[in-house]
């Protein structure tokens, strides 16, 4: 096996949590975001799909969620930022008996609000929702979404039947939103005992019926922390944006090479402010024309501009997953993504220029930004 | 009466960092052998069966030798004093 090397943050720094098919790593940085140094690779071997950061609560822990070809999945957590890991007995996340299904793989790990320091949600494969309310020591999947009538119709996407985002509304304990390839959004307003659909407006090319109730192919949706209104959907064709927390989604692919595309991160604290990079096709999910390029709104999706400093324009057929694009919450924020090529590039003033922060990686499929213990200067 | 169980590299941490587990009594299956095995090494068995109790598709399992593929899965037969060796496919990388 590789040997480790293991990064010391400070409070202030930035971490970048780096999920490969091969294994994780942590990259750290002052909160210059000007040089980095590298710790792993973690579970060497196994896929990382997931991984966050809890804060709260005097917390300094790292969760990751490895998933072996042959041992299977388990979510496990540092303390001391990689050094050592949990390797729980038990599985602490498993369907129940009466599931009948077992678990295929960790797509998302969020933390819950500020007010519920204790409480994480994880979304798994095939589509489920779990959640803990004792800081990950136990789970229990939610019976609710679990049940829902319309999940037998749900279809497995091209990465398998995954509930790949989580978004916590920071108004409401009881109302959150989850995405499913292939199934769409859902939402619930009492706290997980009822889910709707909740993608009105969003196309579903690949249905007879263009604008289902459910059965979109979400790929990404992510939700402004100023204004949580505001949200922005990168679909299976199609680029959305809600200014009602997701009941009606309006189409703002308007100067985009292609509407197609997976990842997608929004400003910390500009809600008009996001960031794409869209792939040529589903047929080739690959950056178009060989330009390896981030497209920015900073006028809520009525124009988007290329964000291509320091990024190749040549022969860059590259691929950024769903969760492989991910800002930092600094000002100004931090942009960050990886490659399913093993590039890793950063930019430390919103995208205007990047830097390759790291080359010859495993496949990169997911990306989290996060500051320890910082105090926001704004 | 008693059974030796294998325990691969990856798992021997979650078996008192044990190669060989040996633990008395006697199965008349695969299954009820490997329960023996689970109450001795918890930590093994949701490494080796997902939660449905169904062996993971890129584990093998020998008995004395023979795969359990062939041999009736987990209610494969097992005799007393039987070696039952737990093995990672040839898959993954």
């Amino acid at each position: 096996m590789p040997a480790t090397r293991d990064v010391k943050p400070r409070n202030g720094d930035v971490l970048l949590l780096v999920g490969t098919m091969k294994g994780a790593f942590i990259f750290r940085s002052d909160e210059r975001r000007k040089s980095w140094d590298a710790g792993g690779p973690y579970f060497p071997g196994s896929a990382v799909y997931a991984m966050a950061y809890d804060g709260r609560a005097g917390r300094h822990r790292v969760w990751a969620a490895p998933h072996s070809m042959h041992w299977g999945g388990v979510l496990r957590s540092s303390d001391d930022f990689g050094k050592s890991w949990t390797n729980p007995e038990s599985a602490p996340i498993k369907f129940p008996e009466s599931a009948g299904v077992a678990l295929n793989q960790i797509w998302q790990i969020a933390p819950g609000r500020e007010t519920e320091g204790d409480t994480l949600y994880c979304g798994v494969e095939p589509a489920a929702l779990f959640v803990s309310r004792d800081a990950g020591e136990t789970w229990s999947l939610n019976e609710g979404l679990w049940n829902h009538p319309q999940r037998e119709r749900w279809v497995p996407g091209g990465g398998g039947m995954c509930l790949h985002t989580i978004l916590l509304d920071p108004r409401s304990l009881d109302r959150m939103r989850i995405a499913v390839s292939t199934a769409g959004m859902y939402v619930t307003e009492d706290g997980g005992e009822t889910w709707r659909p909740s993608n009105k407006g969003v196309r579903a090319d690949f249905l007879p019926e263009k604008y289902p109730e459910f059965g979109q192919c979400v790929h990404k949706v992510v939700q402004s922390k100023v204004n949580p209104d505001r949200m922005f959907l990168q679909n299976h064709w199609g680029l959305y944006r809600s200014d009602d927390s997701g009941e009606k989604w309006k189409d703002v692919a308007k100067g985009v090479p292609s509407d197609f595309g997976f990842a997608m991160a929004i400003h910390p604290e500009d809600p008009d402010c996001a960031w794409i990079v869209p792939l040529e096709s589903d047929g080739f999910r690959c950056t178009p024309e060989g330009k390896l390029r981030v497209y920015r709104t900073q006028n809520a999706g009525k124009s988007w501009d290329a964000m291509t400093k320091g990024l190749p324009q040549k022969d860059a057929y590259e691929t950024v997953l769903r969760d492989a694009l991910a800002n930092d919450p600094l000002d100004p924020a931090g942009v960050y993504f990886g490659t399913r090529n093993g590039k890793l590039f950063g930019s430390s003033d919103e995208g205007k220029k990047w830097s390759q922060l790291a080359d010859g990686l495993p496949a990169v499929v997911s990306v989290k930004a996060v500051a320890i213990s910082l105090p926001r200067k704004r | 009466m008693s059974l030796v169980f294998v325990i691969p590299g990856p798992l021997r941490e979650l078996a008192g960092n044990r190669a060989e587990v040996r633990v008395k009594g006697s199965a008349e299956s695969a299954s009820k052998a490997l329960s023996l095995l689970w109450a001795e090494c918890p930590g093994v068995r949701d490494r080796v069966v997902t939660e449905i109790g169904e062996v993971r598709p890129h584990v093998n399992i020998f008995i004395d030798g023979e795969s359990i593929r062939f041999t009736g899965g987990l209610q494969s037969p097992v005799r007393d004093g039987a070696e039952i060796v737990i093995l990672p496919a040839l898959s993954g990388g």
